[in-house]
């Protein structure tokens, strides 16, 4: 399982023949707006997110790329006094029909947070919690989805010994893996990250995007990050936000080298932002 | 060593060097009263509980024998008297209020914080605040009015729900408070995986806050213990044995009121113990509250 069995090019198509690729867990945004009471935060945003591709959000602070994420697996339901108007569509149905129902859907479009949020349980119970929902789950299954959940997440190696300590035992990097472990325990169709690295020293942050790497051939992963280089690492495909605004998105090789917005060569060439 | 060991001199600023030593010389006093005050006030502040554990030792160990506990009171005059049906009474009552009083208390608490903007909460809140100011005499006459009088007899559970309703609103208010401190992040990555908002609340917010919920709800137990007055005219107190909810039950702290305002001395001396058991009752509870405390913060937080 090295990064080098697939070969994916900048367009997130799949050049090696026989990779395991799927399509579920297309991801797209049609005319989507969003506000926070009065204030607008969103605006019309169109924007194409495939599968097996990791799409990097980036922008300035408050540019609106976490609200959009966050709109994805409709994070905000819960927070009064929001609303938006378009769609978001997940395999071409759009997540805010009213029959959706938000649970359901963020099982299937999972979410790693900048600051990792690990349960102060044991790291087997950790990666247990989402599947446990169903309780009827047999002892023998919950322990195979831990193991598969957490070979996944590269982290199986460094834990199989301790899996009943507490999960706050482990380093940064570590728990931020198993934090994607427990939300691919609910073998999720999308991956959303916020800043998932920006806390942690630079080579768990090399973890973190090796992973995703391994990650994206199942899964549609889109990813916010402030650090412009994670960007050009990590992505396929480069959103550039500002101010409410989707400025430019296209293959991140082109962002980077080429972009067709005076903004976006600004903001990375490292002018504003 | 005279000249070549003064330091070199500084910025000599507003005032010649002298005064400034005797400016500092002033702080230094003025920081040595200040410290002296603050621990002064520190052991006056626990002084009240040691006179009292002190005296009520004196006064109360020499009573307290194994049949004290196990006895009946008996009438003037006769040796060997307890407060047996006092104190099974005492936890009969302790534990009516706890399962009426924590249930309640808890949810309820658990809404203020989980709900802390809504018109409700808000509501609550305030309700809760004036609650827990309310004299338990009133609570005691309220009881009554609505607990016995109807039914024409007081009773034992009468007491317990005057008891709950002095516990709710404390206990609500301490598991808002802890509630509250439990990080957002946690809330999200419950959500985040799928999770129902209440189911959120109970599996992952009230679990990591138990130990301070706990520690909470003992504190609050603890104060009950020792309430008399919402007692007076529910549970009325009985000098027979009795553990039936639907009969009057004695408790000690009735007991103690009873024995203290008799005229006889072997009673003096039996509300003395009595107040001892009591006492240490409530000690044992906090220490309880301490002990479940300590150890269980250190893995929740961070």
């Amino acid at each position: 399982m090295t990064a080098a069995t697939v070969e994916v090019t900048a367009r997130g198509q799949p050049s090696g023949s026989g990779a395991p690729v799927t399509n579920r867990g297309a991801l797209a945004a049609r005319q989507f707006s969003f506000w926070y009471g009065e204030k607008q935060a969103l605006f019309d945003i169109d924007l194409d997110m495939r599968s097996s591709a990791i799409t990097a959000l980036i922008g300035p602070s408050g540019c609106g790329k976490s609200t959009f994420l966050r709109s994805i697996n409709r994070m905000h339901d819960l927070l009064p006094g929001t609303r938006h108007e378009g769609q978001i569509l997940l395999d071409d149905a759009d997540v805010y029909r009213p029959e959706v129902d938000a649970t359901a859907l963020r099982r299937r479009v999972g979410m790693v947070f900048q600051r990792w949020n690990c349960f102060p349980k044991s790291i087997y119970d950790n990666v247990a919690y989402g599947p446990r929902i169903n309780a009827s789950l047999p002892r023998h299954e919950l322990d195979w989805i831990v193991e598969s959940s957490l070979r996944r997440a590269a982290l199986w190696d460094e834990v199989k010994d301790r899996l009943r300590q507490t999960a706050l035992g482990l380093s940064g990097g570590q728990q931020q893996r198993l934090c994607i472990a427990r939300t691919l325990a609910n073998d999720p169709e999308v991956l959303l990250l916020d800043e998932p690295a920006s806390a942690l020293d630079p080579i768990a942050t090399q973890k973190i995007e090796e992973l995703l790497y391994e990650l994206k051939r199942e899964l549609t992963v889109v990813i916010v990050t402030h650090n412009l280089q994670q960007a050009a690492r990590a992505s396929d495909y480069t959103a550039f936000f500002y101010m409410g605004r989707l400025i430019e998105v296209g293959p991140t090789d082109r962002m980077f080298t080429a972009p067709q917005e005076e903004r976006t060569n600004s903001y990375i060439t490292g002018r504003f932002g | 060593m005279t000249t070549a060991a003064k330091p070199p001199t500084r910025r000599s600023g507003v005032y010649p060097a002298a005064a400034r030593a005797g400016k500092l010389r002033r702080r230094h006093a003025v920081n040595a009263l200040m410290a002296g005050l603050v621990g002064l006030a520190a052991v006056l502040a626990t002084l009240p509980l040691v006179v009292v554990l002190f005296y009520l030792l004196k006064q109360g160990a020499s009573s307290v024998q194994w049949h004290f506990f196990t006895n009946m009171p008996k009438p003037v005059g006769e040796s060997g008297g307890g407060m047996a049906n006092a104190i099974v009474g005492t936890l009969i009552l302790i534990g009516t209020a706890s399962l009426i009083g924590l249930p309640v208390g808890i949810g309820g608490g658990l809404y203020l914080a989980e709900r802390r903007g809504s018109r409700l909460a808000n509501t609550t809140r305030f309700l809760a605040d004036v609650l827990n100011g309310l004299p338990s005499i009133v609570m005691g006459i309220f009881a009554w009015q609505f607990l016995v009088r109807p039914f024409g007899h007081f009773s034992a559970w009468a007491g317990g729900v005057a008891l709950a309703a002095m516990m709710i609103p404390q206990v609500a208010r301490t598991t808002e408070e802890i509630v509250r401190t439990v990080p957002v992040s946690l809330r999200e990555a419950a959500l985040a995986l799928g999770y129902t908002r209440w189911r959120t609340s109970l599996t992952v917010v009230l679990r990591t806050a138990t130990a301070g919920v706990v520690t909470g709800a003992l504190v609050a137990i603890a104060r009950i213990a020792g309430e008399t007055a919402p007692l007076l005219f529910t549970a009325f107190g009985n000098q027979f044995w009795s553990t039936s909810l639907n009969q009057p039950i004695a408790a000690l702290p009735l007991q103690i009121f009873t024995y203290a305002v008799s005229p006889y001395d072997d009673w003096h001396a039996q509300a003395w113990a009595g107040a001892l058991v009591l006492i240490a009752l409530i000690l044992i509870i906090s220490l309880v509250a301490r002990v479940a405390t300590r150890g269980r913060f250190a893995t929740a937080s961070d």
